[in-house]
């Protein structure tokens, strides 16, 4: 959708770096303030904050509050919003605890830590979240309640219904199964770390070039072939980089004797090990590829952003925007029950606060990755680099022992911040959203 | 207009009602915005509605194109009650309306606007290189001076709007279109290529209602002409036998003219 028309072959050579390699400004601001942050933090914390032990907790951490702020991109770019989002994933983290801990064993006759159990409440949980979200999205769609109030509601119900599915108490986990969807205890390992990098890059390189063919056949001018090697490179040294840098953080030797033990054989001496990626970051990733497909190439996709930039429009185009509606919420219901199987298995057990204020946080991700609340605007790949700005914020404050009250200061007024800084922006460039 | 295996003109039917409109009714809360009111439409035909702000005339076509829901009445489509409830139905009969508010999304370009509803598709993925390749096909016909494929159409004068409105609208292949108030927002030179395009559109045999402001644009343009007043149907007159006065009688007045009154 955007190269530069049959019109303008002239006047090419006279645009600027930026212009020719069509990043988008606002990206590069994240990843301008993304960098301000990581170099503030390293040179304050000596080098630690960049070291690959920081660099993967911060990683993991981030990942519950970027997957649903995917979703949250599409229900805000509907011009909805959903402050259930932490309340959704409480309830569903109760059901699956309940499940793979109480219920299905008592029904199988099984242990705990049996993978068919732990398989069918994977199942279980994401059916239920893309059920609650299908509710919110029934309500909202077909029987006009607005967004807003359904979802505060909601907010308060699943809360305490979550309370009430586990009797208010917390459930201790761990399946080592289910450990492995938290982070630390589900690693790739340096080598598979490195395979998958290498077939990521190699398809990223191939579907920049894959869609420049495609314009070509159509007629349409292209970016100069070192632009698009410029950004080709650019996304595979982010990928390499990211890879190895968790390939080189090492999983410490107590540790690998326990698994050894495990296994019943003895650790060979001077055996080392490293994390890579861990399971949990290639989910997002996998959610973030998948959405990012889901917004600009499908039907779908298109059409949430229709609906957003103009919902009469799109009803009069022959859209439904009702059934539209339910699927976005039920698509963030989803989510939620991901985020929940991800942070239950990080914090090794479900406890009644667990998600409590994420809705703040994730719509915060999404809005200082650039999600307008008006609706029509807004990318995934923005919200993912907002949970990690506000998650790399956070953990930098931390290591450099600023007191917790004082993070979440910090943090709101980023957020007030960022929303400031696009508007002005804006004005500037007279854009009138 | 596009890729439209033109009809030879004789071949359209042209003696059949392609659209009737029967004691169409539709009121919002106590206002009656459409009060039993008939009219119809044949293959190469362009029939204006004309009437005060306000008289009910783009209430009466959003019965036809789906966006309002008649409370009562019928609508015939080539002889056949249809049931047309939203404005996939609508699509369905072949009809297509540039709604005077225009209806696109701002923030989308014009080729994602022109195919919003019913993109082209590879493998399940939209294609944008392919709509946004037809786009400029259909605006180099419509509106050459157009550039603008890249950009969300926000940033679009009134009339390139309008365009792409129009394009929309003739791209696939109507039978029916519906034109509410095309040339409002258009300079000279455009209204004359949309009077161009209404002909052009009529030689090939669409059925086209055309509410129009400007009585001289109404003369020129069409063959019967409706008069509403106050949600009521004035009267129906061919555009031949009527003058300007007589047209502006009816709409001020609210009673055909006495000439042809009988
Ligand atoms: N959605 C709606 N809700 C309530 N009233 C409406 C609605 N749509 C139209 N009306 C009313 O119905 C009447 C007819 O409106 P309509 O838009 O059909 O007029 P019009 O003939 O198209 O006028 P104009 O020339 O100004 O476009 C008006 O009194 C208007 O206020
Ligand atoms: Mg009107």
């Amino acid at each position: 959708m955007s190269d530069q028309g049959l019109s303008a072959p002239g006047t090419a050579q006279r645009r600027s770096v930026i212009d020719t390699l069509e990043i988008d400004v606002r990206l590069l601001g994240m990843l301008m303030a993304f960098a301000a942050v990581a170099v503030v933090f390293t040179i304050w914390t000596g080098g630690t904050f960049v070291g690959p032990r920081n660099v993967f907790n911060i990683a993991v951490q981030t990942v519950p509050v970027a997957i649903m702020a995917c979703g949250m991109v599409f229900v805000i770019v509907a011009r909805h919003i959903d402050l259930s989002v932490g309340s959704m994933l409480a309830m569903c983290s109760a059901i699956m605890a309940m499940s793979q801990t109480t219920w299905l064993p008592s029904v199988f006759g099984t242990e705990y830590g049996n993978p068919a159990v732990l398989g069918v409440t994977v199942v279980i949980g994401l059916a239920f979240g893309t059920l609650m979200g299908a509710v919110t999205g029934w309500l909202v769609g077909y029987q006009r309640i607005p967004s807003f109030i359904v979802t505060l509601g909601g907010l308060f119900v699943w809360r305490n219904v979550n309370w009430f599915t586990t009797n208010g108490q917390s459930v201790s986990l761990t399946d080592p199964n289910l450990l492995m969807f938290g982070g630390t205890e589900g690693v790739l390992g340096a080598t598979a770390s490195w395979v998958l990098g290498l077939i990521a890059a190699a398809i990223a390189v191939w579907a920049i070039f894959a869609s420049r063919r495609n314009k070509q056949s159509h007629g349409f001018i292209v970016k100069p072939v070192w632009a698009e090697a410029v950004m080709a490179g650019l996304i595979v040294g982010a990928i390499l980089f990211f890879v190895g840098w968790l390939s080189r953080y090492p999983i410490p030797e107590a540790k690998l004797k326990r698994l050894f033990e495990a296994k019943g054989v003895v650790m060979p001496e001077g055996y080392t090990a490293m994390h890579g990626l861990p399971i949990s970051v290639l989910i997002l990733i996998a959610v973030g590829v998948v959405m990012t497909v889901v917004a600009r190439k499908t039907t779908f996709g298109r059409y949430i952003f229709a609906m957003g930039g103009n919902p009469d429009a799109a009803e009069l185009s022959g859209i439904n925007t009702r059934a539209l509606t339910v699927k976005i919420f039920a698509l963030m219901g989803f989510l939620c029950a991901l985020a929940a199987l991800v942070a239950q298995a990080r914090l090794q057990s479900h406890g009644n606060d667990i998600g409590m204020l994420e809705e703040l946080r994730v719509i915060a991700a999404a809005v200082i990755g650039g999600t307008a609340l008006a609706g029509g605007v807004g990318t995934i790949y923005g919200a993912i680099l907002g949970a990690l700005i506000m998650q790399s914020l956070q953990s930098g404050m931390a290591m450099v022992g600023v007191d917790t009250p004082f993070q979440n200061i910090v943090v709101g007024l980023v957020l007030i911040i960022a929303v400031w800084v696009d508007i002005i922006y804006r004005k500037r460039l007279g854009l009138s959203k | 207009m596009i890729d439209r295996s033109k009809p030879p003109v004789d071949a359209v039917d042209r003696t059949k009602p392609l659209v009737e409109m029967r004691d169409i009714s539709i009121s919002f809360g106590g206002i009656k915005a459409v009060d039993h009111v008939s009219i119809d439409l044949y293959p190469g035909e362009v029939v204006g509605l004309l009437g005060h702000n306000g008289a009910g005339k783009s209430t009466l076509i959003k019965c036809l194109s789906g966006a309002y829901r008649k409370d009562a009445g019928q609508i015939l489509i080539n002889g056949q009650e249809v049931e047309i409830n939203n404005p996939r139905d609508a699509r369905d009969q072949n009809i297509e309306t540039i709604y005077q508010t225009l209806a696109l999304a701002d923030n989308l370009d014009a080729a994602s606007n022109l195919f919003l509803g019913r993109e082209i598709k590879k493998r399940g993925i939209v294609d944008d290189a392919k709509m946004e390749a037809e786009a400029r096909k259909i605006m180099g016909r419509l509106n050459p001076n157009f550039r603008k494929f890249s950009v969300p159409v926000s940033a679009l004068s009134g009339g390139q709007r309008q365009s792409v409105a129009i394009a929309r609208a003739v791209y696939f292949n109507a039978k029916i279109l519906i034109m509410d108030e095309p040339t409002a927002a258009l300079g000279p030179h455009e209204t004359q290529m949309v009077a161009e395009l209404i002909q052009e559109l009529k030689a090939q045999g669409l059925g086209i209602f055309l509410i129009e402001h400007d009585i001289h644009n109404v003369m020129k343009l069409c063959d019967r002409a409706s008069v509403m007043k106050n949600g009521q149907l004035v009267g129906t007159v061919n555009v031949k036998d009527v003058t300007d006065d007589d047209i502006l009688g009816m709409i001020i007045l609210g009673k055909k003219p006495a000439h042809l009154a009988a």
